[in-house]
């Protein structure tokens, strides 16, 4: 009972981490704004429960247009600070904007589409003039926008001791008559103030525009990195002008609706604006460093900024304190976003490699002399080299039906070499990626797994296409794998279904030893259906499962699951179909590729030797986890992958042969393929292709032709 | 400045300033504008060119000249104070209060600099420790400081004023020594002192060493972090200084100086003489250059009659001029900007 408890707890502790749902957690991009979240959730319910009739219609009704004003400056402020800047003018452009159209509306009576359209110009005059400076001068941001702070706020200043009484004069004896500009400052869209419901419109394109289209990207990749940003060919003075000239835009139409609602033109509108607006919009989660940061993280930060000073302003706090707590708000809530980024991807970086408990069965003696079939010997030493230094880690080769040997190369080209010889190299195609296993399908196209991208497709002609890059989600994991991370190798069953392998979807490419530490089942196997563009996850929680084979019968997948040094089988047709078996218990050798053979059996690449004292510490959970802690990524104790095997098993499972290269070219054999009665060998890390002439194999066997039949 | 390449034939305003006119600085040039402002003012505005003027605007000048060193100091150091004017002022009005509840004012003014000290150390340990940039560490704090030492430790008024019976200390601001109204002794004094710092102690060259590089700076030894809550410290207490002397010459304090453009007129002053906003450039010379510009403007517009929106928009322009030119001739360097450097 007591081993049954254990078991299942190894079982759970296998499948489950907490460290590992924390890591992915913090790496979640809403993460930021969860914080955010909650406390504004807290704000409003305790001050809505504790200020009476907080939630009444009316009360509601007034503050959220008020909301809404200040949310649109609010935005502006995001803008520019999304861009990498700052634009403290905001709140005197808002000043500005709101006298002017006050002024219009009430000095020179002019219609209500041209009180806007000058208003809105006006705002985007200003915003550009900022733009100017900062993006095309390359002025800093902060002293700028703080020069035409004060300077528009003279301006508006020296406008109202002119203009200020004629106003409020005009505005009593002959009030300003539009139905448009009544909407504006009373009215109701689906019974929501009017103001609130463009609030919404223009957080919703502007969210639409800022992580949806390209020039949102470029918006954020400015704000990311300046640098970088130029580097990749953005146009950056271009895109900061761009983003003062939005914000003085957003600004005048907060200023219009404020205008519209309040008929007031004093001087002191808006002072400090800039100050509430930048507090609401760093509490929300944008970053005062730049390139993070959503309309819908402003809106939060904007209700809690506004609830908490319509609680002060109910309770009777104003002037002093007020500045207090607001000064205080803005200090902490920077510190906070400063202090929040630096240690984020520190702590991600952190608790990201989370290994765990993994039993291997002890292999069968592999020494020379040990009698059993995997003992040592040099069979592989007298491989040929073709292609030397002209292909770059062929981890896997394929032949087809002319005799071309095709080399799959790390710089994401397919190298084909053709000839008797094989003395002619050329390129077949370039995939991108990192192209890894091959196959082909019954019109010879050739499929490739390419690392980084998913699946894709060689016309003979070398036309590459896309067949998937997408499979269904685990809804039962936070993170999102429906990207495949890292397709390793395909076999093509006869109905055309495409089964391929995901080594992990934890790791990129360069970092697949580190899936070895953890030894958690990341991997699985995915169907591709070219028929219907459908593609499935058929086998999940699989510990790296790397070659892929259809059965000579093509009733079953044989996957070869690297780390656990195991050969299972998934059955596609028959009686068993659906099940997971095993074939293999146990290897001396680390598998990689599977490829049918001539005789009926099966071929099988070693990409390495296990060793006691790995696998002893794949046994000691606590070992590895204060490896990955203290000692540096390169100094960790790795899985032995440069010895180089090939071994033969058929059916049932059994090995039959072994050929050894212990001090060969080929580190690592990584994927092997019968033709001809040669075989042809690759590496992952080798600058050639092996071929050793197989005795008593048939002479005339071709792969494709084999499988897909004569054409 | 650097020694300009003397293949470079190319005509550019970096030739004029570091070939054409060699030995020509910013601060000369200043100061020849400042120069030709006041002729045109001795000229052209009537009540310029009086002794009482002069004497007034010599004393406005120490004021703002004693603000602009402390900033100065930190503006060197890559660092910014937008809130001295809030920190000196508030911990002076509460030194008056102090007073008028009854307090030894010499006690009284011990106690201010605890408060100064206490305000400059905090924020050098926001931009210190916290890492928040001192553009935003500053402008909260300026907030902050001003709400928390009006709400705990003022009464209501605006205005605080000097007991009767402290007068003597009147002498901070109208007295005279050997002739010299003490403003002027007492910015004089500030200024070699700051200048003797800046130029012969260790620490006064790390402030340039952490200007330049501050990367650099960390690798050669200099600990970075207590240095700026030092910085800090140090411009707190010169803008104290400063706000102890305005409250010299008229006997009163008025919390709202902490929201007028006060700040703007010293940073103004600090990058129109020639203390870059990169940092590690300018000296002591470069504050005074830039303090009698700026002095002899202000002082013009308001015998003009300007309202104080037109001087503020015409100061702005000024300034917006002053940084134009500074990133001009300092420009940034695209390739070595910091995130967050706005």
């Amino acid at each position: 009972m007591t081993s049954q408890a254990k078991k299942l707890y190894l079982h759970l502790r296998w499948r489950w981490s907490i460290k590992k749902f924390l890591a992915e957690l913090l790496e979640k991009r809403w993460m930021d704004a969860i914080i955010p979240f909650i406390v504004m959730v807290g704000v409003v319910l305790m001050f809505g429960l504790s200020v009476e009739n907080y939630f009444s219609s009316e009360s509601l009704a007034f503050t959220s247009r008020q909301f809404a004003e200040t949310a649109f400056v609010a935005l502006a402020m995001a803008i520019t600070l999304i861009s990498g800047g700052i634009d403290l003018s905001v709140g005197s452009m808002f000043a500005l904007v709101n006298f002017l159209a006050l002024f219009l509306t009430h000095i020179y009576k002019l219609p209500i589409a041209g009180v806007i359209a000058i208003c809105l110009v006006a705002g985007i005059t200003m915003g550009m003039f900022n733009g100017f400076l900062i993006g095309y001068m390359k002025t800093k941001a902060f002293l700028t926008t703080l020069v035409s702070m004060i300077s528009i706020r003279a301006l508006v200043r020296m406008l109202y001791l002119k203009h200020g009484t004629d106003i409020a004069m005009a505005g009593k004896i002959e009030p300003y008559e539009s139905h448009v500009w009544d909407f504006l400052g009373e009215g109701f869209v689906f019974g929501i103030p009017s103001n609130v419901f463009v609030l919404m419109v223009i957080a919703l394109v502007m969210h639409i525009f800022l992580t949806r289209s390209r020039h949102g990207w470029r918006v954020t990749a400015v704000g990311g990195g300046r640098r970088p940003a130029r580097h990749v060919g953005i146009k950056v003075e271009k895109t900061v002008f761009f983003t003062y000239a939005v914000s003085g835009l957003l600004t005048a139409i907060g200023a219009i609706f404020y205008a519209a609602r309040l008929h007031s033109a004093a001087s002191e509108t808006g002072v400090g604006l800039e100050i509430l607006t930048l507090m609401a919009v760093v509490i929300g989660g944008v970053s005062i460093s730049g390139g993070k940061g959503t309309p819908g993280r402003v809106l939060i930060g904007i209700i809690i900024v506004m609830v908490i000073m319509n609680a002060l302003l109910r309770n009777g706090v104003g002037g002093a304190l007020n500045a207090f707590i607001q000064g205080g708000i803005l200090v902490i809530a920077i510190g906070f976003d400063v202090k929040w980024l630096k240690h984020l991807f520190e702590a991600i970086e952190k608790i990201y490699v989370v290994p765990t408990y993994m039993k291997i069965p002890k292999p069968p003696d592999p020494r020379p002399g040990s009698g059993s079939v995997f003992a040592f010997n040099s069979r592989l030493k007298d491989a040929e080299s073709i292609g030397v230094d002209r292909v770059d880690g062929p981890e896997d080769v394929i032949l087809d039906r002319n005799d071309c040997l095709y080399g799959c190369d790390r710089r994401g080209l397919i190298i084909r070499f053709s000839k008797d010889d094989f003395s002619k190299r050329e390129i077949f195609a370039n995939v991108g990626g990192r192209p890894l296993g091959m196959a082909f399908d019954a019109e010879d196209n050739l499929v490739v797994c390419v690392a980084g991208m998913g699946l894709y497709g060689v016309r003979p002609e070398g036309k590459v296409f896309k067949m998937t890059d997408e499979t269904n989600r685990n809804w039962t994991r936070l993170r999102d794998d429906s990207r495949i991370r890292m397709a390793d190798d395909c076999d093509i069953a006869a109905d055309g279904k495409i089964y391929f392998s995901e080594l992990t979807n934890r790791y990129e490419m360069d970092d697949w030893p580190i899936d070895a530490q953890e030894g958690r089942p990341n991997g699985r196997l995915i169907c591709y259906d070219p028929v219907k563009g459908k593609t499935r996850t058929v086998v999940k929680d699989l510990v790296s499962p790397n070659g892929i084979c259809i059965s000579h019968d093509g009733h079953s997948v044989l996957i070869a699951l690297t780390w656990l040094s195991k050969v299972i089988r998934y059955w596609i047709q028959g009686p068993k179909k659906g099940k997971v078996e095993t074939v293999i218990n146990t290897l001396p050798i680390y598998p990689d590729n599977i490829n049918r053979a001539s005789d009926g059996n099966y071929w099988l690449a070693s990409v390495g030797l296990r060793t006691p004292a790995y696998d002893l510490a794949m046994e000691m959970t606590r070992f590895r986890i204060k490896m990955v802690k203290f000692v540096p990524r390169d100094e960790w104790l790795y899985p032995n992958v440069n010895w180089g095997c090939v071994l033969k098993f058929n059916e049932k499972g059994q090995v039959l042969d072994s050929l050894w290269d212990p001090k060969g070219i080929f580190v690592h054999v990584t994927s092997m393929r019968e033709h001809k009665g040669y075989l042809y060998l690759g590496g992952l890390h080798a600058n050639r292709i092996g071929r050793i002439r197989l005795d008593g194999a048939n002479a005339n066997w071709v792969g494709p032709e084999a499988y897909w039949g004569k054409k | 400045m650097v020694s300009k390449d003397q293949n470079s034939t190319t005509w550019s305003l970096d030739l004029f300033f570091k070939g054409g006119f060699k030995n020509i600085t910013q601060e000369q040039i200043i100061l020849l504008i400042a120069a030709v402002f006041f002729v045109f003012f001795a000229f052209a505005v009537k009540g310029f060119a009086t002794f009482g003027n002069i004497t007034i605007m010599m004393r406005n000048i120490s004021v703002l000249g004693i603000f602009s060193i402390g900033m100065g100091t930190v503006v060197i150091a890559k660092g910014i104070d937008l809130s001295e004017v809030a920190v000196g002022a508030m911990s002076a009005a509460w030194v008056l209060q102090l007073a008028t509840d009854g307090m030894n004012l010499g006690y009284a003014i011990l106690l201010g600099v605890a408060l100064a000290l206490f305000l400059g150390g905090l924020n050098g340990y926001l931009i210190a420790f916290i890492e928040i940039p001192a553009l935003f560490a500053t402008l909260a704090s300026g907030i902050y400081v001003f709400g928390f030492v009006r709400y705990f430790l003022l009464n209501n008024q605006e205005n605080h004023f000097l007991p009767k019976a402290d007068s003597a200390f009147l002498f901070v601001g109208q007295g005279k020594i050997i002739g010299i109204p003490t403003p002027i002794v007492i910015f004089a004094a500030v200024a070699l002192l700051a200048h003797l710092f800046l130029r012969l102690t260790r620490h006064g060259r790390f402030f340039y060493a952490m200007g330049d590089n501050e990367d650099a700076a960390r690798m050669t030894g200099i600990s970075i972090r207590p240095m700026k809550i030092f910085q800090y410290s140090l411009c707190s207490l010169i803008g104290y200084l400063a706000a102890l002397v305005m409250m010299g010459t008229t006997g009163s304090i008025n919390v709202r100086i902490v929201s007028s453009t006060l700040i703007f007129d010293v940073v103004l002053v600090v990058v129109l003489g020639g203390i870059s906003l990169i940092g590690g450039r300018g000296s002591v010379f470069s504050v005074i250059a830039g303090v009698l510009l700026v002095g002899i403007i202000l002082n013009g517009m308001t015998l003009l009659h300007y309202t104080l929106p037109t001087q503020d928009l015409i100061k702005g322009i000024i300034l917006l001029g002053a940084i134009l030119l500074d990133t001009f001739l300092h420009p940034r360097d695209e390739e070595t900007a910091r995130q967050g450097d706005i």
